[in-house]
């Protein structure tokens, strides 16, 4: 009795609900779509996926410290529109500009993290005020459409992968990157810098006042932000091609998959590896969507009833009771 | 004389622990009444009951006559109890007249009438005798003491029969000090009654016609100034307690040389402080609130640093700016509100535990994390383990995190500021065993504590502060009146 009340109780925490979902929407899609999951079919998932939850890491370091960072939707058009104009079909130019790419993401979010804790000003306006700075440069820049190309070398990484694998077909660059992302999350999470990212998001004061960088740190977490956005960047400009409209909406759908991971907003709770399964449900959530043939422009109003749903649902775990120790006071 | 108020029989217990029991207390018009004792003696419960802040468990409430029961503080306002807290009531942004007459403005067709605002503000001012405050002055740009006399006039033109002042010159300058004698002086006159809170000895014989004094949450006595003597006073407000056990100093704990040391520290909360303390060594910092023993700690530690002075830790020169350069510097501070600034609720015993090595390379080890375990044990942490968070664990346990955390730097200097505040007893002496060892061991400690009988019972000296500055200083041992008499800026014995 105790058993199943305490497996109920660990399936209702935020974190562990979301691979429940997980579970529940594969389900789905596997019920309308048998095939979904042979080799291929799946490969073609993760790879579209990869994006998303390569962003939801990012995004998961600078909640989890207690901001949000909604620029990284127009960080990722950006990173396209740059690559395009700079390579302008030149194999050559492919990796000078890619250290370009890197060094613009770095410098976003850098920019974001020191206007959010120098200046002190909310995260919310800081990285909203960038949004619109980079949505309107790009364009002032391209006059309007995009130009150049991008080369053949830079496309591989959202597009190719290593062919003929057995029962898989190909595996993806973008599943490879995307596993060696998280990889990377989830060891940065269990070092000193991840814990007093932790601290930091939980209890700014008490983190301050055990001698932590806060400050610091999360404008680290900013930079992750902006890497995790020149990442997909790259991904998605490969995967999809240019278009000045890339990235538009992504930060939404982004903070909707970390929050539906179980990640608190306002920070200090949560893991990276939920943060990016609620990416991968989202993205399994279009799919299903596609194949009951439901149009696409449903998915803003989906987003928007999940992450109040997710929020809600937090909330609610919170208010209730908590689980009083087994401790005695001493 | 008319008895404007009777409390008799108030019982008060916060979360099953008692506050107030069976305390009595009556006040005459235009009286002005003393309501005094320790820290934590229960007057500043007993004068939110009266406010309808909290509600009494039991006893009964009279006012004029006639029995009373407020379970909301504009009932209270209503029945003619008005209140002036240390923290004021008032909106910044509006003017003195919008504040005195804030939710009744004087109405005309359905307007309000500013004209009749200012015109019966000035004129309850000019019934105060104060005339150097203009009833159109905006309230935020006032000095505090124009604020507390807005906040008086405010009390008044509500028709309060009685006003309750809670440490009401605990923010003024001395020349404001005579303004509100004169104040509560005209009070007196019109037949308004005061209780009066607090805890300055010179201030009560000036101002009030009668004390009580309430000692843990009972009545103690109930007299007339005139017959009573400040020495007699003190001795009711402290008396002896007995239930408190501490720890003997351990043997071999040797006192070695100094480690920290503040010649003529100073900033903007305190001033000329001469303190140092040595290797092995406990030193009690003991005062009222509001003297100045927080601000001494936040000084050492960084968090408000000494903008006058010296700091020097183990004979270096430092200049500690902030929290990580003291901890750089081997010195660690128990904060005094474990919630709000020791511990991050979420987290895992152990992620809290290693706070302090994760945050700051300079103290960072293998060794020391690989202690970690270890400390929390031998301090008796009960927990389902490491991995539990720590909102879940009591506030005793909850706090022997918190020192695990700074033990786990190995610091040289700790100052624990209020350590046992809101735990249970058996935790309380396990940290005070903890304290002796950490002396046995060589560090110097810092002890600040407003029981004063944890400070007696504890500290090898005991450093004794009023009004920000250093009043004394007393052996271990020395009795709670020795401290008080310094704590209240009597002198001493």
């Amino acid at each position: 009795m105790t058993r199943v009340r305490d497996l109920l109780l660990r399936a209702t925490n935020p974190t562990a609900t979301v691979f429940v979902l997980l579970v529940l929407v594969f389900a789905g899609v596997f019920a309308m779509n048998p095939g979904f999951f042979e080799g291929p079919s799946l490969m073609a998932f993760l790879k579209q996926a990869a994006p998303l939850v390569i962003l939801a890491a990012g995004q998961y370091f600078v909640i989890v410290s207690g901001n949000f960072d909604l620029s990284v939707g127009a960080l990722v058009g950006a990173q396209v529109v740059i690559a395009a104009r700079l390579i302008d079909g030149e194999e050559s130019r492919t990796l000078p500009v890619m250290i370009v790419m890197v060094l613009f993401g770095i410098g976003v979010g850098l920019v974001n993290g020191l206007i959010t804790t120098a200046l002190k000003v909310q995260s919310f306006i800081t990285t909203l005020g960038m949004l619109m700075v980079l949505y309107g440069a790009i364009r002032l820049w391209t006059g309007g459409a995009p130009t150049g190309s991008l080369s053949e070398s830079f496309r591989v990484f959202g597009r190719m992968g290593i062919e003929d694998v057995p029962v898989l077909g190909q595996i993806p660059w973008a599943l490879l990157i995307m596993i060696a992302v998280g990889a990377g999350s989830v060891l940065l999470m269990r070092t000193r810098f991840g814990r007093i990212l932790m601290a930091a998001g939980d209890n700014e004061r008490a983190a301050a006042l055990s001698g932590a960088r806060v400050d610091t740190a999360r404008t680290i977490a900013f930079v992750l932000s902006g890497l995790s956005a020149t990442i997909a960047g790259i991904l998605i400009g490969g995967f999809a091609g240019v278009s000045a409209q890339v990235g538009d909406g992504l930060e939404f759908t982004v903070i909707t998959a970390v929050v539906l991971g179980g990640v608190v907003l306002g920070g200090g709770r949560g893991s990276v590896l939920a943060a990016m399964a609620g990416a991968l449900v989202i993205e399994a959530l279009f799919t299903l969507f596609n194949q009951m043939a439901l149009p696409a422009t449903l998915r803003p109003a989906v987003q928007g009833a999940i992450i109040i749903a997710a929020v809600a649902y937090a909330a609610r775990r919170r208010t209730r009771p908590v689980p009083t120790a087994t401790a005695t006071p001493s | 004389m008319t008895e404007v108020l009777s409390m008799r029989g108030i019982d008060k217990a916060f979360l099953g622990v008692p506050v107030l029991s069976s305390v009595d207390l009556t006040m005459n018009q235009g009286e002005v009444h003393a309501l005094v004792g320790e820290n934590g003696a229960g007057k500043s419960t007993l004068m939110k009951i009266l406010a309808g802040v909290h509600t009494a468990d039991a006893g009964t409430i009279e006012l004029g006559g006639r029995a009373v029961s407020f379970t909301h503080p504009l009932q209270a306002q209503h029945a003619g109890v008005a209140s002036v807290f240390q923290e004021f009531n008032l909106l910044p942004e509006l003017t003195v007249a919008e504040n005195v007459h804030l939710g009744r403005e004087p109405k005309r067709r359905g307007l309000i009438d500013r004209r009749a605002m200012i015109d019966s503000t000035a004129e309850t001012l000019a019934d105060l005798g104060v005339d150097d405050l203009a009833p159109t002055a905006n309230v935020g740009r006032l000095s505090v003491a124009h604020q507390q006399i807005t906040e008086i006039a405010k009390a008044l033109s509500q028709g309060a029969d009685l006003i309750c002042m809670d440490e009401p010159t605990a923010a003024l300058a001395d020349a404001e000090v005579e303004l509100l004698y004169r104040l509560i002086g005209r009070l007196r006159e019109r037949g308004t009654a005061v209780l009066y809170v607090s805890h300055r000895l010179k201030e009560i014989f000036d101002l009030c016609d009668r004390i009580t004094v309430l000692k843990d949450g009972r009545l103690v006595d109930s007299v007339a100034t005139a017959d009573i003597t400040p020495d007699d006073l003190v001795a009711k407000m402290v008396g002896r307690r007995i239930e408190a056990q501490f720890p003997a100093r351990l043997p071999g704990t040797e006192t070695g040389g100094t480690r920290l040391k503040i010649t003529g520290g100073g900033n903007d909360f305190v001033d000329s402080i001469d303190l140092d303390v040595r290797a092995g060594e406990i030193v009690g910092l003991a005062g009222l609130q509001g003297s100045g023993r927080t601000e001494i700690a936040e000084a050492v530690f960084g968090i408000a640093p000494f903008t006058r002075g010296t700091v020097e830790v183990d004979g270096t020169p430092i200049r500690i700016t902030r929290p990580r350069k003291a901890i750089g510097a081997g010195i660690a501070l128990v904060t005094e509100d474990r919630k709000a600034q020791g511990l991050a609720l979420w987290q895992s015993v152990r992620a809290n535990a290693r706070m302090v090595l994760d945050a700051n390379a300079r103290v960072h080890s293998r060794r020391r994390l690989a202690r970690v375990s270890g400390l929390l044990a031998s301090l008796d942490l009960v927990a389902r383990g490491e991995d539990q968070e720590v909102r879940f664990l009591s506030g005793g346990n909850q706090q022997k995190v918190v020192v695990a955390k700074w033990l786990a730097a190995e610091p040289g200097i700790i100052v624990l500021d209020e350590p046992t505040r809101g735990i249970d007893v058996g935790a309380k002496h396990k940290l005070y065993s903890v304290v002796r060892e950490l002396a046995a061991e060589g560090l110097a400690v810092l002890l600040i504590a407003s029981e004063l009988i944890e400070v007696i019972g504890l500290a090898d000296r005991i450093v004794v502060l009023h009004d920000g500055r250093i009043a004394g200083e007393l052996p271990g041992g020395a009795t709670e009146q020795q401290v008080m008499a310094y704590a209240t800026g009597r002198g001493p014995e």
